[in-house]
């Protein structure tokens, strides 16, 4: 054991990639969702022995092949990338379970195998991001995971899954290709790769080369921002979860938003932070005013839908503008609410996605008009989407209310009481959106023949689900893990911001 | 006069520049699938411009340590780019398999005939 120890940080990433090499070799559905099962929960296994062994010795460094940082590839896991780590891994091992009867039933049985392939890639790709400490093997990873990610939505059952998966593409790889530009100036401008050996040299950059860091940071924002679906940049999110299968959707809504997040967070604070002083730059403003666009805009917008995944996915718009509202404030109550809604909004989401893939097993549709009281004949998956819907809201209780409590306190820090009041307007937009959904299933009578005869899905789906909301719950009164972890988090970044 | 000295003497940056910016202009005025994902393919191609031409010294050598060579250069952007090659291979495959499936599956690449076909279905 103790010899597997100092390799954890490279085997998070390398047994996902086997594991997806072999899944596409097994060729059969069933033994390739056992080998997924497998390295998900292997992966998840290490990221939260790594989270352990961060928060009782620091910051862990692993040098790739041998070579020495900044010369050869760290992996580099600190609090912050440990934290997302177990996130996006424990997230995914809750979730695989549900995948075996949805996919079956989604997809061609020629293709399960490689779904799977796709979805361990995917995981590779956002573990690896997470885990890297060199800006373009980054890069690479983000490539690695947005290619898989392509794939698994143009998997969906409808035809407009194709257009998506298209749509996704292109603006995909213009982020991917923006955030490579961005790079590549700074490694113009340092002649390093290394996230901690960028920010040093960027210090001593000299002030007539600051242009260059400011164009910089501004690819990388776009670049980035695409990734994370940034209002205005979220075009092509809202297709690609309505129309992917459902498995797709509950994991790339709880992780892949979230790692772009991450590596936003990562360059602004640990590599821009120690050279840019943003008092200078409108930077944070400008963050803050997309973010609140994006929280009503997009709540707006997922009133009006009338497709469940649509609505959603709006949803999941305005809520990344809670997060990065978060980021925007750079304050330590804000950035620790926005921290913490990355994880809260993870759980809340998948819950949500998780619940209508069930809804979709029993009654092959999510659109509103067809799933009438449906709360009567799946008493336990709708009771799972109300307990995350509530959360969505932020009601006291759940874990939704958790984070954005911090958030209002970052914005009273901030002095600005017109934020305070924006957060909780937001808010009830989002009751609107919920509040309707509620009113269908629970005090309509089934219409349809389908909902009628529809009861709760199978074990293997239905216990992800209750687990998942349970952690709405949990997290909703035990918060050592998100607010306390990204209180944490939150002081060491702000820490180092020059 | 400064101006033009600046752009003769870095007329490969302007060259980048210009990739760049018909790539991105091919993606977003085209509505042809194909000419889109070429517009795409332009405009990796100006980042692989970007990192190489500064690896590059005139006079210079590869790294070799021996007292006859004295100027190197930078060999690490050539890695680079031969990676984000590899993965702007991987995108246009996979763009162009998605583009073929979208034929069959719609009769057509164009974007606009495809959104009005999905209007009346």
């Amino acid at each position: 054991m103790t010899a597997v120890l100092p390799q954890l940080p490279v085997l998070q990433v390398v047994i996902p990639l086997f594991g997806a090499v072999l899944a596409g070799f097994l060729r059969r559905g069933a033994p390739a969702f056992t080998v997924a099962l497998v390295a998900t929960w292997a992966a998840a296994a290490i990221a939260c022995t790594m989270l352990w062994q961060v928060i009782a010795g620091g910051p862990i460094s692993y040098a790739m092949g041998g070579w020495a940082p900044p010369w050869g590839i760290e992996y580099r896991v600190d609090l912050l990338s440990a934290f997302v780590l177990v996130l996006v891994s424990s997230v995914a091992a809750v979730l695989i379970p549900f995948a075996r009867r949805s996919v079956t039933l989604e997809l061609d049985e020629g293709r399960e195998a490689w779904f799977y392939c796709m979805y361990l890639l995917c995981l590779t790709g956002l573990l690896g991001i997470t885990a890297t400490g060199d800006a373009f093997n980054a890069f690479v990873f983000l490539e690695i995971s947005s290619l898989s990610t392509y794939v698994m939505i143009a998997t969906g059952p409808d035809r407009r899954a194709l257009l998506a998966a298209f749509q996704y593409l292109v603006m995909g790889t213009i982020g991917a290709t923006f955030y490579v530009i961005g790079i590549g100036f700074l490694y113009l401008l340092t002649g390093s790769l290394n996230f901690v050996d960028i920010a040093g040299r960027l210090a001593a950059v000299g002030p007539d080369q600051f242009p260059a860091i400011v164009a910089a940071l501004a690819f990388i924002s776009v670049g980035v921002g695409l990734k994370l679906a940034l209002f205005p940049l979220h075009a092509w999110l809202p297709n690609a979860y309505a129309y992917a299968p459902s498995f797709a959707t509950t994991f790339l809504a709880a992780s892949a938003t979230k790692v772009a997040i991450y590596l936003l967070i990562r360059l602004y604070f640990s590599v821009f932070g120690y050279a840019v002083d943003y008092a200078a730059l409108p930077i944070s403003d400008v963050m803050i005013a997309l973010s609140v666009a994006a929280m009503f805009v997009a709540s707006t917008v997922a009133i009006f839908e009338t497709n469940l995944k649509r609505m959603l996915a709006y949803s999941s718009v305005a809520q990344i503008g809670y997060i990065t509202l978060g980021i925007g404030l750079a304050n330590v109550a804000g950035l620790t609410g926005g921290l913490a809604h990355l994880f809260n909004h993870a759980i809340m989401k998948a819950t949500l996605f998780a619940a209508l893939g069930c809804v979709f097993f029993r009654v092959g549709s999510v659109s509103l008009g067809e799933i009438a009281g449906l709360g009567r004949r799946m008493p336990i998956t709708m009771a799972a989407f109300t307990i995350a819907g509530l959360a969505l809201i932020g009601v006291p209780g759940t874990a939704g209310f958790i984070s954005k409590w911090y958030l209002a306190l970052g914005a009273l820090d901030d002095g600005s009481w017109l934020l305070v009041f924006l957060i909780v307007a937001s808010s009830l937009v989002s009751v609107l959106y919920v509040g309707r959904v509620m009113e269908v299933i629970w005090f309509r009578e089934p219409t349809s023949r389908a909902c009628i005869a529809a009861s709760d899905p199978p074990l293997s789906m239905l216990i992800p689900l209750v687990v998942l909301a349970a952690a709405v719950i949990y997290f909703g009164f035990d918060t050592r893990l998100t607010a306390g972890l990204s209180g944490d988090i939150a002081r060491a970044l702000i820490g180092d911001l020059r | 006069m400064d101006f033009l000295k600046d752009i003769s003497s870095h007329y490969n940056y302007a060259v980048t520049i210009f990739l760049m910016v018909a790539g991105l202009y091919i993606v977003m005025a085209r509505g042809n699938m194909v000419k889109k994902l070429v517009g795409l393919a332009i405009f990796q191609t100006s980042v692989y411009l970007l990192f190489i031409e500064p690896g590059k010294i005139v006079g210079g050598t590869a790294p070799i340590i021996d007292p006859a060579y004295s100027v190197y250069s930078n060999p690490l952007p050539h890695v680079l780019i031969l990676t984000a090659i590899v993965v702007g291979v991987a995108t246009q495959a996979l763009g162009l398999a998605i583009v073929v499936r979208i034929n069959e599956a719609y009769g057509s690449i164009e974007e606009d005939e495809i959104l009005q076909k999905d209007g009346e279905a």
